[in-house]
């Protein structure tokens, strides 16, 4: 790495350390945003309650339809799959289960 | 996939649910086991009532053709799946790639050659309440190159079976080697980590979201390409680790009686420097009472090169390579496929005919034909034939 890169990052140090004594309530202050994340996702299951499953399973004959399948056809979906990752940079994260071609 | 089976568990016995396991852990006297209890709980409860679905048994025979940039790569597919009882799946698989390569980077540095490759594959599905649990693995074998990999996958579905979370890992193991030099010897290996969350938004519209990690280490190059520096070729030498990361967003909508529209977008980075965005848009439509079913569709990608990428370096690097995979460039395809209805009994089996075609454009901003000086471009045909059985 750039040395002037590393001496730039321990700059911050010394100010942290000649924060003022009420210094730990400001650092609490600061981790209460995390703290109140942590019980918004403990809280999740229970905003459920007010929440139903607004789309009833007799309302998904349409979603059910292989026309709503991004990858209906595992064969072919695999062979395109092949086609773009040995010409491409990019890879991951499609429709297509299981992944990684592993060839040149 | 959502969960798209009949659900008849509701939210309500869900919050329940949830609630008794927040109860249960706080009279263990733990706030935080609490609160990760009611997490799991929402997430985990599962009904009785409701299951995932298996994937439908099926058997597909496939020719399919790829050819374009001087390389031609044709060769038959088979897949078969079946059903041992209501819980298990069993799949295998066998592709072969019978491939002419006389590319630009063939051309200009070696002779044209042939060879092939096949691949083979088995997997095994189970469902267990609203989960469905999928271990696969497949071995690729070329004469200069050998993949194994292994995978697991689990798709959970929540929330009245709206919602499907799903997490995966895959793990391979490469051998690769080098024509006519039989000393020559090195192993890459591969890390996959993903995982999405597929919403029903209403009763016409799915959307999710999807993130995988991937990390390689190893030998990662070719060992046939060369880079150029001061237009002299120098072997190839790329890093022998690497890691990607790539987040997708897809929407689905059902549109009138009998169609469907689709749309999705990739974002990708890795340790390489590279940066891709994906964009595609479909259309699909029945017609004729649902005999047949065309699908249309228009996929845009483009990419900026890798850190150690030059077309021509200047100067000698530890890194260098000019692998046009790692170059700028952009690519557009459009495909169109046909399915055909040919024989079905309600309920019992269907066989389809399909056809598929794709036309592609692969235009490099700096690589270029060194015969020429000039930027390289190259249009591509590939060509899916295959008949599905489903029973």
């Amino acid at each position: 790495m750039n040395p002037n890169r590393l001496s730039a990052t321990s700059v911050p140090a010394p100010v942290v350390a000649r924060r003022p004594a009420g210094a730990g309530a400001a650092s609490r202050r600061l981790r209460s945003p995390w703290l109140a994340a942590l019980v918004l996702a403990g809280l999740l299951p229970l905003g459920a309650c007010s929440i139903e499953p607004w789309v009833k399973p007799y309302d998904r004959e349409r979603l059910a339809d292989p026309i709503m399948k991004p990858e209906r056809d595992t064969i072919a979906e695999k062979h395109h799959e092949h086609i773009y990752n040995v010409r491409e940079g990019a890879r991951g994260a499609t429709a297509v289960q299981g992944g990684g071609c592993g060839c040149n | 996939m959502a969960a798209i089976d009949p659900v008849r568990r509701t939210a309500a016995s869900l919050c329940h649910a949830a609630l008794a396991g927040m109860g249960s852990s706080l009279r263990l006297g733990s706030r935080l086991a609490a609160r990760l209890a009611g997490l799991a709980g929402g997430l985990l409860a599962t009904g009785h009532a409701a299951a995932a679905d298996l994937p439908e048994d099926r058997a597909d025979v496939m020719y399919h053709s790829y050819t374009g940039g001087g390389v031609t790569a044709t060769g038959p597919a088979v897949l078969v799946r079946k059903s041992i009882d209501d819980a298990f799946s069993l799949s295998a698989s066998y592709y072969v790639d019978a491939v002419s390569n006389a590319s630009i980077d063939v051309v200009t540095t070696a002779s044209p050659y042939h060879e092939r490759r096949t691949e083979r594959a088995a997997g095994l599905d189970y469902v267990y309440h609203d989960a469905l649990i999928s271990v696969a693995g497949s071995s690729s074998k070329e004469p200069d190159y050998t993949a194994n990999s292994a995978s697991m996958d689990v798709a959970q579905d929540v929330f009245g079976g709206m919602t499907t979370v799903s997490l995966g890992y895959s793990r391979g193991w490469d051998t690769v080697g080098k024509h006519g030099y039989p000393t020559f010897s090195d192993s890459a290996n591969h890390w996959q980590y993903r995982g999405g969350v597929t919403q029903i938004i209403t009763p016409r519209w799915l959307a999710s979201a999807n993130v995988e990690v991937v990390s390689d280490e190893g030998y990662l190059g070719s060992p046939y390409r060369a880079a150029r520096v001061f237009g002299a070729a120098v072997p190839e030498s790329d890093p022998r680790t690497r890691s990607s990361r790539a987040l997708a967003l897809r929407a689905v909508g059902s549109v009138g009686a009998d169609g469907a529209v689709r749309a999705s977008y990739r974002y990708f980075w890795d340790t390489w420097d590279i940066r891709a965005n994906t964009f595609e848009v479909g259309y699909s439509q029945y017609l004729q009472q649902q005999r047949w079913l065309v699908d249309g569709y228009l996929r845009y990608y483009k990419q900026s090169h890798a850190s150690f990428y030059s077309n021509n370096f200047t100067a000698q690097y530890t890194y260098m390579s000019r692998n046009r995979q790692l170059s700028t460039f952009d690519s557009v395809g459009l495909g169109v496929k046909g399915t055909y209805s040919a024989l079905k009994v309600a309920a019992r089996y269907e066989v389809k005919v399909n056809g598929a075609l794709e036309r592609l454009r692969f235009q490099y901003s700096d690589f270029t034909d060194i015969r020429t000086g000039k930027n390289y471009s190259f249009d591509a045909t590939v060509l899916e034939l295959y008949v599905s059985a489903t029973f």
